[in-house]
């Protein structure tokens, strides 16, 4: 791996067949080069004006482009949005710190709800199928994106991950991101809605450390609850740093290994599923969708 | 380091740019970054490595940092916030719900190199380091 700016060639393997020859070559050569970006022979081409110096040197131009740098990630948003809407799917994009609990939170949940609304849930990983057999082992679809070195999921790998997705009207895509507080916050996946999950065990100011993620979250998750005697955090306090970066932000506490408001985060999910699907017409819906049963 | 996905995604979209008005080569990029967008300058870091071998190599990297400012619907007026990390009116100390400016991540603008011919060759350019790809 590059040490000045973290890049792999592996980061492309989800995308290998998408990747355009261009930008396979650039990461190969980045690998091949010494990093001596002072002097990269390129960055001597910024001299001089058009004309002054070098002959057949035509006048340059400046355009106004005006475009969102993540306009192609977005693109790709838009397209799982719509697929998603037109299925009356709705998705939830979990984010987290490493070790927040997400899994356990998704197993413990799903132990019951499956029964309830039809789940297929997309597993983000650097490495291993381990979470997605996790989900499996109780009897609910999942699919595994392993990054490679990427550090968060985009619209892209969730729209290949989403064409293995057969679920009925009303179903839910639970999409469980890469454990990582920064770097999830900038890629919208088509999501409904992002949920950022903060344990106990952690420090209540996280909020404020990480503000990108919790200002684009729509419900905070208190995990691990059944901690709280054994440890410092302030849950009032965590709120309060929450809501100075998203006033609008919804919470709720449980644990997942005492079942305390697990319930209502259901019906959470529960109640978005109904408002989904009452809000849209079904289009090309049919009822023998190939559902997991 | 997701500014490495963020610098190759910037690059695809001047590549393409390019491409499509047959400009071989890129001389500067401007780029608006909110304060509060998830991109920082360390995305200089990955430009010019990403940038080898499309029209962008050698493209000078300007980054315009744009502040963070809130709705306050009591003002009912844009506001600075009362900090970075609390999206409170800084007269008023209600609570904003709406981020007006601070999360950009745009490119703004090229400035082009119209024709292959038209780039400079380095032996009759008096060369200059620019540290801004630093």
């Amino acid at each position: 791996m590059c040490t000045v700016c973290g890049c792999d060639p592996a980061i492309n393997n989800e995308h290998s067949n998408n990747v355009s020859s261009n930008e396979f070559t650039s990461e190969h050569e980045h690998h091949n080069h010494n990093h001596h970006h002072h002097n990269n022979q390129g960055l001597h081409y910024g001299q001089g004006e058009a004309g002054a110096t070098v002959a057949g040197f035509s006048q340059n131009k400046l355009v106004q482009i005006e475009r969102n740098i993540l306009s192609k990630n977005n693109g790709y948003a838009e397209n799982n949005r719509q697929w998603l809407d037109s299925n009356c799917l709705l998705a939830l994009n979990l984010v987290s710190s490493p070790g927040a609990g997400k899994t356990t939170l998704l197993v413990e949940t799903l132990k019951s709800l499956k029964h309830q609304i039809p789940v297929t849930v997309i597993e983000g990983d650097q490495q291993t199928d381990n979470d997605a057999d996790r989900i499996r082992q109780i009897d609910v679809p999942a699919i595994q994106i392993n990054t490679g070195k990427g550090c968060h999921l985009d619209a892209h790998m969730i729209g290949h991950a989403l064409q293995e997705v057969t679920l009925p009207a009303g179903g839910v895509v639970l999409i469980e991101n890469v454990g990582n507080l920064v770097c999830p916050a900038a890629f919208d996946l088509g999501e409904a809605s992002k949920v950022v999950i903060l344990s106990v065990t952690e420090g209540e100011d996280k909020p404020i450390k990480y503000p990108d993620m919790f200002a684009v979250a729509d419900l905070l998750i208190v995990s691990k609850i059944d901690l709280l005697p054994h440890v410092d955090f302030d849950v009032d306090q965590a709120v309060e740093y929450a809501r100075c970066i998203n006033p609008d932000i919804e919470v709720l506490k449980l644990s997942a290994k005492t079942g305390e408001g697990l319930q209502i985060w259901k019906n959470w999910i529960i109640d978005r599923t109904e408002s989904l699907t009452a809000q849209s017409t079904p289009v090309s819906v049919t009822e023998d969708t190939k559902y997991y049963a | 380091m997701h500014e490495l996905a963020l610098a190759r995604s910037l690059i695809e979209i001047v590549d393409e740019y390019a491409a499509e008005r047959h400009v071989t080569h890129i001389k500067q990029i401007n780029v608006r970054l909110g304060e509060m967008s998830a991109m920082t300058r360390a995305l200089h870091f990955c430009f010019s490595s990403v940038a080898e071998g499309t029209s962008c190599e050698g493209a000078i990297l300007n980054i315009e940092i744009i502040p963070l400012t809130v709705y306050c619907g009591k003002c009912d007026a844009i506001k600075a916030p009362s900090g970075r990390y609390s999206f409170r009116c800084l007269d008023c100390g209600m609570p904003a719900h709406k981020v007006i400016t601070g999360r950009e991540m745009q490119l703004a603008s090229l400035e082009l190199f119209k024709t292959e011919e038209a780039f400079p060759t380095p032996p009759n350019v008096q060369q200059s380091l620019r540290l801004e790809s630093i």
